[in-house]
Parts: structure tokens; C-alpha cells; sequence
């Protein structure tokens, strides 16, 4: 063994109700999917702090440009996103991998699975992957993405979302989230949404309205901050 | 800005839109010590869970964790019938708490449609003597421990399966 571990120091737990329980009715496939047993806790070790870190060469060329698909441009608003990822200390997260994927314009996923009635867009395959620079700002450019049903309960529709998966720099600080969209009628029905129990903790995935980056005469643009898992101080803290 | 974690979503059905790019199912390469992990994801009623992906993090067969790298960091999306299969090599010892080694084990996350936050759990080698004086295995009730073990094949290869629920119920660890 050439890696010490002498005071390995872990990372936060959650906030009282800032994350969703495993089993949450109103989400139907919770209920069969989620484990029932509290999580065992366990000390961070080597094995929790430390994390893959990605090289921007794996990134091909505009998979931070969602609008330029197979040779044309897509239906739909087109917007920029852009946002900082910090951890719980209010440290930038610099140089991480985050990956998103999303619905078009109509509500539909490029996906065999994905059977809603709203036509497939030929120039949009939903997905794009950015680093975030030195200051943990990210920045992305796609189209708004549409609502959609799903068959949780009658007339059941997610509200527009774009999926984010991030890294950090552990891999106790994974974390995949979805961000959402300001004014949505859709969220205080959306069992997704609404599992998070702290009101505060949810309206943190909604982002907004992004005046000094929207793009005049071009693309509105939207603000979608992310926090990920602070470390702790002391190795003895948790 | 608040700085409390961001609050974890489902992957939903149509994640692989948005991961396919890192999806990675061998680690070992040409590598002539080359194991084998496969297995299957269940459901509550037993059923197999088709729209789940597995994440992987292990040291090298030394015991040391990539540092400025992505070697050890595996991705693994679950077939139609929520079967997954890894190839890697067998991670060595870890430094553990109080300088205890850990025995050998891969860290694993598993994101499916349906959970709100992706589960962690460990894969141990049940036929790693290591395993008795492992510190974080001794935190698992003895009669859980069995569902983090990897066992081993006539073929060479290891099985492991991940149960979400039921009297088989996978231990998954916060930490």
C-alpha cells in the first residue's frame, strides 16, 4: 500500500429533509425500487475520498452545444445555461465532468423506450458534457426542453427538466439532479420535485432567469447553481 | 446562495441518453489477470430492473487510487434483463481507519429509475482471507455481510447481485 491514510477526512451528511427518502408513495416505482433498510453508516476511507478525475480530452468537439445536431438546427426556444458548481464549504468545484441529457422541444426523449406521441426531433439528441473552469463555472447552450407524460398516476406530467450528473472530486460526492425551470405550474404536482421534503432544498433545482447572460436577439439564458458534499473539517467531525 | 448539498434526483428511464459516453465495462485491457464481476439488479418482487446503471471505483492491484486519473472509475448500464458484467482487474489491499488494511473491494453506486438517490454498497471477494480482519465489513450485522460478497465461479469469474428489497435486501452504506 503507497497511499497513507492517517486522517482521512469524510464529508457532511445531508440536512434534515434536504434530500429525498428512498420510498416516496406519491413516485410510485419508489416503492418496490427503494431500500427499506437504513444505509449502514460507515467512516470515509481512501476508497470514499477519492474520485476519477476526467480529462477534457475525452469531450468531442461542441458536446457543450446541445443546438448543433446531424446538420441543422432543432425546433424549439433555444437558451443558454450556465451556473457554478460549489461544494457545502463554498469552494468552487473546478475542473469536473458534468453531464446532462434532456427531452426536445416537444417533450420527447431520443430514446426506443420512450413511447410519448410528440414527434422526434432529427437535429436533437438531447445530450452534452462540459467541464467546469477554474472558478467552477459551467456554460452550456441547448433548447428549452418541453413537458411530458408519464404514467405515475392519472394525468401525470413532468414538469420541463434537464438532467445533471456531476462528480466533484470524491466519489462520496457524486450526484445526479435535475434542474428545473422558473414560474412551472407543473412543479408543486410533480411527485419527483415535490420528494425532497424542505421547500428551501427544492426550489434550489429550480433555476433563474439569467438576464446578463442572455444573449440579445439570440437566446434567453437561465441560472442553475449546484452544491455538491462539503468536506469535513476534522477527520474526528463525523 | 445556500450552501447545503443540492438535492439528488432520479436518472429516470432515459439516462443513457447522457451517459452513454461514459460508459465503461472493462478496466483489465490486455491485463493477463483479468476477473470477471457479473450479475443481476432486483426489484422488491424479485423482478429484474432493466433501466438501472452501475457505477465502479476501485484501487489498482497494487491498492492505489488513481490521482489524477480515471482509471478505476467503471460505468455499467443493465441489459433487459438487469444483467450487468464488468471486467476488471482484482483491486489490492487499501489503507483503512487507523491504518488497518482493507481488504480488496470495488465501491459501487447504483442509479435506477425510481430511486430518488443513487445507493452505495461495496463488492468484496468471498474468497479473499483478508476479509475477517476488514474494518468496514465488521460494521455489516453478520447476517447481511454475504450480500457485499462476489462469489466465485467454477468458471473463475465472480457473481454478485444487487437485491433492493426483500429478506436478501443488498447493505448499502452511507458514508
Amino acid at each position: 500500500m503507497s497511499q497513507e491514510q492517517d486522517e482521512v477526512r469524510g464529508y457532511r451528511k445531508p440536512f434534515w429533509n434536504t434530500q429525498p427518502d428512498y420510498i416516496f408513495e406519491p413516485y410510485a416505482s419508489t416503492v418496490l425500487r427503494g431500500p427499506t433498510q437504513v444505509p449502514i453508516r460507515i467512516p470515509s476511507t481512501l476508497s470514499e475520498v477519492s474520485g476519477p478525475r476526467f480529462s477534457r480530452d475525452i469531450l468531442g468537439s461542441a458536446e457543450d452545444d446541445l443546438t448543433v445536431g446531424n446538420g441543422g438546427a432543432p425546433q424549439g426556444e433555444r437558451i443558454i445555461v450556465s451556473g457554478r458548481v460549489l461544494d457545502e464549504n463554498g469552494r468552487p468545484v473546478r475542473n469536473t465532468l458534468v453531464e446532462v441529457w434532456q427531452a426536445n422541444a416537444a417533450g420527447r426523449y431520443q430514446h426506443a423506450r420512450d413511447m410519448h406521441d410528440a414527434p422526434l426531433d432529427p437535429h436533437f439528441s438531447g445530450e452534452g458534457r462540459v467541464f467546469t473552469d477554474e472558478h467552477g463555472r459551467y456554460r452550456f447552450k441547448t433548447i428549452k426542453p418541453g413537458a411530458y407524460p408519464w404514467r405515475n398516476h392519472y394525468n401525470a406530467w413532468r414538469p420541463a427538466h434537464i438532467h445533471f450528473s456531476l462528480f466533484g472530486e470524491a466519489f462520496a460526492q457524486r450526484l445526479v439532479t435535475q434542474m428545473y425551470f422558473p414560474g412551472d405550474p407543473l412543479l408543486e404536482i410533480d411527485p419527483i420535485y415535490r420528494a425532497t421534503a424542505d421547500e428551501h432544498a427544492r426550489r434550489r433545482l429550480v433555476s433563474t432567469l439569467d438576464w446578463e447572460n442572455c444573449a440579445s436577439e439570440y437566446a434567453l439564458a437561465y441560472r442553475f447553481d449546484i452544491v455538491l458534499r462539503g468536506r469535513l473539517e476534522t477527520p474526528w467531525e463525523q | 446562495m445556500s450552501f447545503q448539498q443540492s438535492a439528488s434526483q432520479t436518472v429516470g428511464p432515459y439516462f443513457i441518453i447522457g451517459l452513454r459516453n461514459g460508459v465503461k465495462t472493462d478496466l483489465a485491457g490486455d491485463a493477463p489477470d483479468a476477473v470477471v464481476i457479473r450479475g443481476q439488479v432486483f426489484d422488491g418482487l424479485g423482478a429484474p430492473v432493466p433501466d438501472g446503471v452501475l457505477e465502479f471505483w476501485q484501487a489498482d492491484a497494487r491498492g492505489c487510487y488513481a490521482e489524477n486519473g480515471d482509471w478505476g472509475f467503471a460505468r455499467v448500464p443493465l441489459d433487459a434483463d438487469g444483467r450487468f458484467e464488468l471486467r476488471t482487474v482484482r483491486p489490492g489491499a487499501v489503507a483503512g481507519p487507523q491504518g488497518a488494511p482493507q481488504a480488496p473491494h470495488l465501491l459501487v453506486n447504483v442509479f435506477m429509475r425510481g430511486l430518488l438517490k443513487h445507493a452505495c454498497t461495496r463488492i468484496y471477494f468471498d474468497d479473499e482471507p483478508r476479509n475477517a480482519q476488514d474494518p468496514i465489513l465488521a460494521l455489516v450485522p453478520s447476517e447481511r455481510r454475504s450480500t457485499l460478497l462476489a462469489v466465485r465461479s467454477d468458471d473463475g469469474s465472480y457473481r454478485w447481485d444487487v437485491h433492493m428489497q426483500g429478506a436478501r435486501e443488498t447493505a448499502f452504506l452511507s458514508y
